[in-house]
């Protein structure tokens, strides 16, 4: 039975490697079952494993299945292992569900796409990918899957590579990412060079034993391993990739850069909780890059006329909060926002496709308007999930997962005043983007008229999305509301439980304050841009605007401290001397050409001449010799 | 029976090779050219009779029996492309037909 779990990613892998050697030949149907069909093989085995695993829980912790030998010298031993814990299962429930929700989806989205079994190929490859980095037993495959979905991701943004501008936000992507993935890379070495083993069970163990807590070598493995988590989940300082990789199909922003492939950096600071429980210091970074992350992408996505940047940022923004949670000590909160972000985002995502393919590529919220009543399926699921994102209080899924962030960032033992400010204002600022996209986008009058209505392979992705985004939210429910923590009591067999400090407040005080604070937002949002649009009107040619709109001025810095000197060190080393004699070679080459070039004019005597001529001086230089 | 002497045989042998070198070389209508280039075909043909019948071996004659089937093949491959020349370009004048040159 423990065999099984390696073919749930196997099975996608091998959905790739079908597409992308026989994806041209095959026609579009057979492309279009394997690519799905794969992932949903895939996410039949996550339930049937996680039906037995979860029953066996209290006996065993961990399932570890060794497939083969990968790497074995003497002083370095790695397999191509994995193992299954609640945290892996949950992660793979997450990518196998929604991903295969998001291929029946693409189904249909991509179907006129000239590309689309390359679509699915690498669609497949990053599913396979990202089970491989949730399930891995040892860092090294861990990083294997990590850079495979930095390498789909690269791929699936310069997806439509025609346009230059895509293949540009692809690279800028891969590029920023790549800077997290060394420093992620050098962790990984120093925890090799430390304990002689790249086995992640036994990395923590000997960690917990041999480092003590707050030394340097502690904080500077977390720290470069946060790195690579920084640049995976695009938080601050290198969150400038995430907006521009909206340039992809809507699907794979579904998929790659919203519900699963940047929360990465959640799974492996929750992995290796152990390194920064050990490394307060970074904690803590962990959780005010979070706050700050949250705010500053809040305030952008406030400001966006694109409906995916919207999204976007609004992206960068909850995977603050987790990151928040993450660093208070809240690691089951943080999993909890994640597969509830992942319902409600991919949701969000796939509807914002609908509405832009349906529009003929229109993505300008201002261009929209009134789509209420042309699209009701797509308008509904789309209420469901912005009420979930801005976390409208009791009904939504939303609510209980970020509820319970904002609570254990005042009430855990690291937890602070100034953590919760941040996360309140945030909430503030969620309610007031979401309901502002809600109002421009669905009410008003209509600018762009519909193209053609949305068939049911993305409808009904799309509608189960929504019930999740509903229901979700009720396994894990706070004490003075249900009290039911199954989510949580499933992931503490791997995660450590949250440590409240007393604080002296209850909790249920702060779930009234976070919901009269959400429902304060979007009535503000409805005052503001459904009311009385010119009150926006006025805002929107502010300076302050248009910094916000511009991600606060991240990319232009980038490019000014970083992008700019880089170009000018590369033009100078252009004209270096080995650049000099090997142009000069090609430069005489083209000058014998030049000259040859004239004896080729096409005409026969011309060459019987000059035949004869060459036959002439060689028999002369061969009789006379 | 009059014998020439060898060395005669072979000059002659030479100026018809020449001739049909000039005339491959002044000649400008493909098919004159083409004959130009039997006539050469031919005085080689001259020299492996003569080298033949000076050393009394017959060699030479089987020679020029190939020559002589050499020839007629190419004499035929050389017509087709001469048809195909003129279908294509409505002249024989190899100075109009220069299309196969590098762009300068």
């Amino acid at each position: 039975m423990k065999i099984l779990i390696s073919l749930i990613p196997a099975i996608p892998l091998f959905g790739f490697l079908f597409l992308a050697l026989a994806g041209k030949k095959v026609p579009q149907k057979v492309a279009g079952f394997v690519g799905a069909g794969t992932v949903g093989i895939s996410m039949i085995l996550t339930f049937a494993v996680s039906s037995i695993f979860i029953g066996s829980l209290h006996h065993v912790k961990t399932w570890s299945v060794v497939l083969w030998e990968w790497i074995n010298t003497a002083n370095m031993h790695a397999d191509i292992a994995f193992s299954l814990d609640s945290l892996s299962l949950i992660f793979m429930f997450v990518i196998t569900f929604v991903g295969f929700l998001i291929h029946i989806y693409s189904l249909e989205f991509m179907s006129k796409d000239e590309g689309f079994s390359r679509f699915f190929a690498y669609m497949n490859l990053f599913v396979g990918s990202m089970l491989i980095l949730v399930m891995a037993d040892n860092l090294l495959l861990m990083y294997l899957g990590w850079e495979g979905v930095g390498l789909c991701s690269y791929l699936l943004i310069g997806f439509w590579y025609k346009e230059p501008a895509n293949g540009k936000a692809a690279r800028k992507a891969f590029i920023v990412t790549r800077i997290g993935d060394t420093a992620m890379i050098f962790g990984i070495f120093i925890l090799f060079l430390s304990f002689h083993t790249v086995n992640i069970r036994e990395v923590m163990y000997n960690a917990s034993m041999n480092w003590i807590a707050g030394s340097p070598i502690a904080t500077l493995t977390a720290a470069l391993l946060l790195g690579g988590a920084l640049g995976k989940s695009a938080q601050l300082p290198l969150q400038t990739w995430l907006p521009d990789a909206m340039a992809g199909p809507s699907p794979v922003s579904a998929l790659i850069h919203a519900a699963t492939m940047v929360t990465a950096g959640v799974y492996l600071i929750a992995r290796t909780n152990v390194l920064f429980l050990l490394a307060p210091a970074v904690r803590s970074a962990v959780a005010v890059i979070g706050a700050l992350t949250l705010l500053i992408a809040g305030f952008s996505a406030l400001t966006q006329h694109d409906l995916k940047r919207i999204l976007a940022y609004s992206t960068i923004s909850q995977i603050g909060y987790m990151f928040l949670a993450l660093g208070v000590g809240a690691w089951s909160a943080a999993i909890f926002h994640f597969v509830i972000h992942a319902f409600f985002k991919a949701l969000l995502f796939l509807g914002a496709g609908i509405i832009i393919l349906v529009l003929n590529q229109e993505h300008n919220i201002f261009k929209m308007g009134g789509l209420r009543k042309k699209m009701p399926a797509v308008f509904i699921t789309f209420l469901i999930a912005s009420a979930s994102l801005a976390a409208l209080p009791l009904v939504t899924a939303g609510f209980y997962s970020k509820d319970q962030i904002l609570w254990y960032a005042f009430s855990s033992e690291y937890g602070s005043v100034l953590l919760w400010t941040a996360g309140i204002i945030g909430a503030l600022l969620t309610a007031l983007y979401s309901s502002r996209m809600i109002f421009i986008t669905f009410y008003g009058d209509a600018k762009t008229e519909p193209s053609f209505k949305p068939g049911k392979l993305m409808i009904v992705p799309v509608s189960i999305l929504a019930f999740f985004s509903i229901v979700g939210g009720f396994v894990e429910l706070p004490d003075s509301l249900g009290n039911v923590h199954l989510f949580s009591d499933l992931l503490n067999y791997t995660l450590p439980k949250v440590i409240l400090k007393n604080t002296g407040i209850p909790d249920y005080f702060f779930q009234v304050l976070s919901g009269i604070i959400v429902l304060l937002g979007i009535y503000f949002a409805y005052l503001v841009y459904l009311k009385k649009p010119s009150a926006a009107e006025s805002f929107r040619h502010s300076g302050l605007y248009s910094f916000f709109e511009k991600g606060w001025g991240f990319d232009a810095l980038y490019d000014t401290l970083l992008v700019r000197p880089v170009v000018w060190l590369s033009e100078i080393d252009k004209k270096d001397f080995i650049d000099i004699f090997n142009k000069g070679l090609a430069q005489l080459a083209l000058l014998f050409n030049s000259l040859l070039v004239r004896t080729q004019n096409g005409k026969i005597r011309w060459y019987l001449m000059s035949l004869a001529i060459g036959i002439t001086l060689i028999l002369t230089y061969i009789l006379t010799r | 029976m009059l014998t020439v002497p060898v060395q005669i045989q072979i000059l002659l042998a030479g100026i018809l090779f020449f001739l049909g070198l000039i005339g491959l070389l002044v000649r400008r209508n493909i098919i004159f050219m083409l004959m130009s280039v039997e006539i050469m075909f031919n005085s080689a043909g001259l020299v492996f009779i003569i080298a033949g019948t000076h050393w009394m071996q017959p060699d030479g004659q089987v020679m020029f029996i190939f020559i002589l089937a050499v020839a007629a093949v190419e004499v035929s491959i050389g017509l087709a492309l001469i048809l195909q020349l003129y279908h294509h370009f409505k002249t024989l004048d190899t100075d109009a037909i220069n299309k196969l040159k590098d762009k300068r």
